[in-house]
């Protein structure tokens, strides 16, 4: 009941209630203007939440998560371009029904079913956080260790693209938390002599530089694309008739959602995909998929918008991060003296439903502004790149040096940046870097720490149960992709 | 014709392996993880009394050798699979590299205000903004509302240069 007045407090703020109008105005502009999205705008915004209180921040990135992720929808919709990559599956039937005449349709179903798969996954998120934390009181060194390695496995398994390469990005990601004073013996590790690397490599230059400055370069080779949009007139309240189509999926596709949000790998991008699959392998007409189907929008909306919810789970309950965005989000929290963590729950509760609270009011705002908005939002993408990535270009330099005042940082960014454009044009995801850069510190420390508890025998590690399953569950994560290539060989020789 | 000899070749799998990307891109990142790999050994070490679990180089160490088997796997996967023409980067990619440059240059030389605006023009023009009350907002008046900003509100004070020296007087 307490817990309820906690979740119920920000609607009787009016400061954090003007954080979440602006944080979802803000996620939509970023989520509906392709190359970007929460994860960059996140990281962008994370120094202006230097001047906000550690709730009213939270909430901020929290709002620009939810809103983000559903605002990707619009562009798939009526430019056939995801806004965000969480939106990829949704121009599968987005695009082809506006090109039917009927994007109002198409966006008020992408609207409805991405408030209630963002509804479900807060309610997921208010019930298994507590539980999981509770867990993880029984976690030592050796467990979370275990756990980390098996949260980098499933990058591998689950993630997008080829799991050999998602592996060594993430190793990369690792070994960039390398650099710098080693936190056990501070011994310098890669700093050549370099006095600012000594402190280590910030997390927020990585993310701005394999994000923004990367998708930069990337438009710089796009100067010819012309977009093609698709009139909207209004966006249209789902017919009773739609609602018993796709009532199924759309819980089916929250509940898919919540559950890869959860694991330590992709989020959205993941479970929009496996949604939208799930959504046609259920389906009464699957001939319809790719045409226009009404069922496939929502399957892949509200799979992408239930991760927002399922991703926040290990983040606030563990410390490991669900997906990019909430790597951020994180880094948000460890910026303003928050631990996440087990007595966070204990001794925090106030601020842990506040921002439970704080994300079913940005899943409806999102609804409302989407449902009024999305022809305005739309005109955003009209905003030449010309004019756009310069002025991205500027708010992340100073974004970036304003971390520490270092400039440094700015040529980190830049580095990345580069670093980020070749890493995509050869195949390699940029998210297990981010996952690894934010997971390295603690893979190493525990793994060190439980080195030093077991007197450096390595073999202790299977004495311990818990452990032990996170690294089974890590082979078999490793093994699925193997396991997933043989059963499709099988299956197109039966054919 | 051509168009027929093309395709062919970009299907070839026979091509001599050293011209596919995938054997370039591993070769790379084998070649720099190998250097980093040597690196590793000039760290210093923790006296064997001190030293309670691993030593700090051994971590770093099993990464890169982690890092250099699963790029020889990726290589070794990508030698069956067909070769694909790599497109060329366009000229517009290189220029935008070259105002990074450029950025650096001037951000450590003369100001860091300037270094965007340049930068930002720059890019912008060469994008095909050719109209100058544009280019005047993206390099001019966007960079001093970001700069205003971050100051208000953040306190932030920018390093020193010919321009932000004038501001602060």
């Amino acid at each position: 009941m307490e817990n309820l007045s906690y979740m119920m407090a920000p609607l009787f703020s009016s400061k954090l209630l003007i954080v979440l109008f602006f944080g979802t105005l803000f996620g939509l502009i970023l989520g509906v203007l392709p190359g970007l999205g929460p994860t960059t705008g996140g990281a962008l915004i994370l120094p202006f939440t230097m001047t906000l209180d550690p709730l009213s921040a939270i909430v901020l990135l929290t709002a620009i998560y939810c809103a983000g992720t559903y605002g990707g929808a619009i562009t798939a919709i009526l430019i056939n371009t995801p806004g965000t990559p969480a939106a990829a599956a949704t121009c599968l039937d987005g695009y082809p029904l506006a090109q039917k005449g009927e994007a109002g349709r198409a966006l008020g179903m992408a609207t409805v079913s991405s408030t209630i798969g963002g509804i479900f996954s807060v309610i997921i998120l208010v019930f298994f956080a507590p539980l999981l934390a509770k867990l993880a009181y029984e976690f030592g060194q050796p467990e979370y260790f275990a756990l980390a390695i098996f949260g980098l496995t499933m990058l591998a398994s689950i993630g997008e693209g080829s799991p050999v390469k998602n592996l060594i990005a993430a190793a990369f990601g690792i070994l960039i938390s390398t650099v710098g004073k080693d936190f056990m013996t501070s011994i310098d590790r890669f700093t050549y002599g370099i006095n600012e690397l000594s402190e280590g490599i910030s997390f927020i230059p990585v993310v701005v530089g394999l994000f923004a400055i990367s998708e930069m370069l990337t438009q710089s080779t796009m100067l010819d694309q012309v977009f093609k949009r698709v009139a909207l007139k209004a966006v249209k309240l789902p017919s009773l008739k739609d609602y018993k189509l796709t009532w199924k999926t759309i819980l089916r596709s929250s509940g898919i959602g919540s559950f890869i949000g959860v694991l330590p790998a992709e989020g959205g991008t993941v479970a929009s995909l496996i949604g939208y699959s799930e959504a046609k392998r259920w389906s009464k007409t699957p001939e319809e998929f790719g045409k226009g189907s009404i069922e496939g929008i929502a399957g892949a909306e509200a799979a992408n918008n239930a991760a927002t919810g399922g991703a926040m789970v290990p983040t606030l309950a563990l410390g490991i991060p669900g997906s990019a965005t909430t790597a951020v989000i994180l880094t948000g929290l460890i910026i303003h003296g928050v631990r996440p963590g087990p007595e966070l729950f204990r001794e925090q509760p106030e601020f842990l439903y506040g921002i439970f609270g704080s994300m079913l009011i940005a899943n409806i705002l999102f609804f409302i502004f989407g449902f009024f908005g999305a022809k305005l939002f739309a005109r955003i993408t009209l905003v030449p790149n010309k004019i756009l990535w310069p002025m991205i270009f500027a708010l992340s330099v100073c974004g970036t040096y304003s971390l520490s005042q270092s400039i440094t940082d700015v040529w980190i960014m830049l580095f990345f940046g580069v670093v980020g454009f070749f890493m995509r044009r050869y195949g390699f995801s940029v998210v297990p870097v981010i996952i690894g850069l934010i997971l390295g510190e603690l893979v190493e420390g525990t793994l060190r720490q439980s080195l030093v508890i077991f007197d450096g025998n390595w073999l202790m590690f299977l004495t311990r149960p818990i452990a032990l399953t996170f690294f089974s569950l890590a082979i078999i994560a490793l093994l699925f992709p193997l396991f997933k290539k043989k059963t499709k060989i099988i299956k197109l020789k039966k054919r | 014709m051509n168009n027929v000899l093309k395709k062919k070749r970009a299907n070839k799998s026979s091509l001599p392996f050293f011209l596919k990307s995938s054997f370039k891109v591993s070769f790379i990142i084998i070649l720099i993880s190998l250097i980093l790999l040597i690196t590793t050994f000039t760290f210093d070490a923790v006296p064997p009394i001190l030293n309670r679990g691993i030593q700090p180089a051994t971590f770093p160490k099993a990464l890169l050798v982690l890092i250099i088997f699963l790029t020889s796997v990726v290589f070794y996967l990508s030698i069956k699979k067909p070769w694909k023409k790599e497109s060329k980067l366009p000229k517009s990619f290189f220029i935008t590299l070259i105002a990074f440059v450029l950025f650096l240059v001037i951000a450590k030389t003369l100001d860091f205000f300037l270094a965007i605006a340049v930068f930002s023009a720059l890019v912008s023009y060469y994008w095909g903004e050719k109209r100058i009350i544009y280019l005047l907002i993206v390099s001019i008046l966007f960079p001093i509302i970001v700069f205003t900003f971050f100051e208000i509100f953040l306190g932030l004070r920018f390093p020193p240069g010919i321009i932000t020296n004038i501001y602060y007087n």
